[in-house]
């Protein structure tokens, strides 16, 4: 055996280190947010006495309530819309043989490594003159767009992976490609649609700069991460309880989720990457 | 990176007009459409215009002023820039070298031992990666804060002198929000680099063992090279996330104090919907897009090439 003891605690030390240093900050702010206004908090003690004071306050003064109906809203239609036009696509690149494949695929490639910086600005005007700006379409349509290159690699993997002999079986049962698509592979698909949709919905969740220039006008459609940002960055929100409050609530939506599904987002974010 | 396979064999190829003609090729197109038609609208036509507009002179309301280069000549001669760019290359040690390292670091004190309890490390590592930025943000200035615990912690341990808003001096800004950015990115190095030595096989250790070669060595002739591929993953995740950084700098500083944390994403945010130089901020697009490309390509091709 090569393992030695010594080793092995030191490992474990360290990464236990890095652990803590990792939960630490939202940590101390979930306590933050948790303390009696006005009661002095350093950070290191636990409070002595829990209080939802921050939390309703920062509940009606930051309309936080509209504010996750929009994300919720925007996310899930970026989900949905996404995944349809990722799942022909990709199913069209793994299954049929076209010209000019390379190129197209290569297109995406673009758009999965290119800074979406790059557009914001031409999109603001173009959406501007359709009369899409603060709207929920101006969160919607771009973001569909900016997550297909990922989608759509996403998806095509997954094609390539069943197996050839599936298609041809179903074809030489008479299905058209359009029935072997919905009723053999969209099945076996599920979980890969499955992880596929909660990254989706973490990165429609979180968005924050398409927010800010597309809907910077309508409280009544900014997602939660944009009010977030307005409500921490008012100069007469100087208590920061109220604040880290706000900052929970954006938060907790999607800590809830990670707290059932981490298994699939770590192990989707991590293929996500690697296919990059 | 993808491979463009599929390709049509020849004698397919050789046929291909008449292919189209007999509609071979129409379901494809018909499976495409709705995707290709979203991602030209929204992302292909957006990215192309910005180059167009960047050779304009344009307040984004009044007619344009055709002025070829000139915004980037502009850009060669604004004093604000080089700052910026520094600036930058600041949070790339910070948000990309220093995750790695140390994700380096624990790998190889980890390199040869059974991890326990991994799936519960990775989920808590993990953390600071599903945090929206703004969520972050607002923490970490809470952590900075001149009665936050940071300074609560120096004044208890006596160096109370020390004692600062973080994030609003000059000197102590930019290092701030760069620790942010270490700590949004070193657990998915961490996680990363765990997973692979776990897929290095204990065979290559025993040999490297009985050839003599100390933990030092044996890191950097064993450990170092399996890590190979997930290394230039983490660069490209880290590095990208440096050059942008646009949603970290602005809810912490705004680039502030003064322009001590000023980066080029700022820059484009604020000319093209504060000031109205849409011009010169879709000109930095251009370059940013292009340095980012850039450094992708580079570093897949320096880490990854060698593999064959």
């Amino acid at each position: 055996m090569l393992t030695s003891r010594r080793q092995t605690v030191i490992g474990h030390a360290v990464l236990a280190v890095a652990a803590i240093a990792a939960l630490y900050p939202f940590l101390s702010v979930v306590l933050l947010a948790l303390s009696k206004p006005g009661t002095r908090q350093s950070g290191f003690t636990l409070p002595t006495s829990i209080s939802f004071d921050n939390f309703s306050e920062a509940w009606s003064r930051g309309l936080f309530s509209q504010a996750l109906l929009s994300s919720l809203i925007v996310a899930a239609a970026v989900v949905v819309g996404t995944i349809v036009l990722a799942v022909l696509a990709g199913y069209a690149f793994a299954a049929f043989p076209f010209p000019l494949k390379g190129l197209l695929l290569g297109l995406l490639l673009v758009g999965l490594v290119m800074p979406y910086e790059a557009t914001v600005i031409p999109l603001y005007y173009q959406l501007r003159s359709w009369h899409l700006t603060n709207t929920y379409w101006a969160l919607i349509l771009p973001q569909i767009g900016l997550s297909l290159p990922f989608a759509v690699f996403w998806m095509r993997t997954f094609f390539v992976s069943t197996p050839p002999a599936l298609r041809e079986a179903a074809a030489v049962d008479g299905a058209s490609r359009f029935r072997t698509l919905r009723s053999i592979l969209l099945p076996m698909a599920a979980p890969a649609i499955g992880t596929l949709a909660t990254l989706l919905f973490l990165f429609a969740w979180n968005e924050f700069l398409l927010a800010l220039v597309l809907v910077p006008d309508d409280r009544s459609v900014q997602t939660a991460p944009l009010a977030l940002s307005f409500f921490a960055g008012n100069r007469r929100n100087s208590n920061p309880g109220v604040t880290a409050a706000a900052a929970v609530i954006v938060a907790l939506p999607v800590l809830i989720s990670y707290i059932a599904l981490q298994r699939r987002m770590i192990s989707g974010m991590l293929a996500g990457a690697v296919k990059e | 990176m993808v491979r463009a396979d599929h390709e049509p064999p020849a004698h397919r190829r050789r046929h291909g007009l008449r292919a189209w003609a007999g509609r071979q090729y129409w379901p494809a197109l018909w499976y495409l459409l709705p995707a290709a038609i979203v991602y030209t609208l929204f992302v292909l036509r957006p990215l192309g215009q910005t180059a167009w507009i960047s050779l304009f002179r344009w307040d984004g309301l009044t007619e344009g002023r055709w002025v070829g280069l000139g915004n980037y000549r502009a850009l060669l001669s604004d004093t604000r820039i080089p700052a910026a760019i520094g600036h930058s290359l600041e949070f790339v040690v910070f948000y990309a070298l220093l995750p790695v390292a140390l994700g380096l670091f624990l790998a190889a004190l980890m390199s040869r031992i059974r991890v326990y309890g991994l799936s519960f490390f990775r989920a808590v590592l993990f953390l600071p990666q599903i945090l929206a930025t703004v969520v972050v943000a607002v923490s970490w200035r809470w952590l900075y804060d001149i009665d936050g615990p940071l300074n609560a912690a120096l004044r208890a341990v006596g160096l109370g002198s020390l004692a600062r808003a973080w994030l609003g001096d000059y000197h102590t800004a930019l290092p701030s929000v760069g620790l942010v950015g270490t700590w949004v990115m070193y657990g998915l190095c961490m996680v990363l680099f765990l997973a692979g030595t776990q897929k290095i096989p204990t065979e290559l250790y025993e040999s490297a063992r009985i050839d003599g070669c100390g933990p030092v060595r044996e890191f950097f002739t064993v450990t170092l090279p399996a890590l190979r591929g997930e290394m230039s993953i983490a660069l490209v995740l880290t590095i990208t996330y440096a050059l942008r950084n646009f949603d970290l700098v602005w809810n912490t500083t705004t680039g502030g104090p003064g322009t001590s944390t000023t980066v080029p994403s700022v820059f484009i945010y604020q000319g093209a919907f504060l000031t109205h130089e849409v011009g010169g901020a879709a000109a930095i697009s251009v370059c940013l897009t292009a340095v980012v490309l850039m450094v992708t390509g580079l570093v897949m091709r320096l880490v990854r090439g060698k593999e064959g």
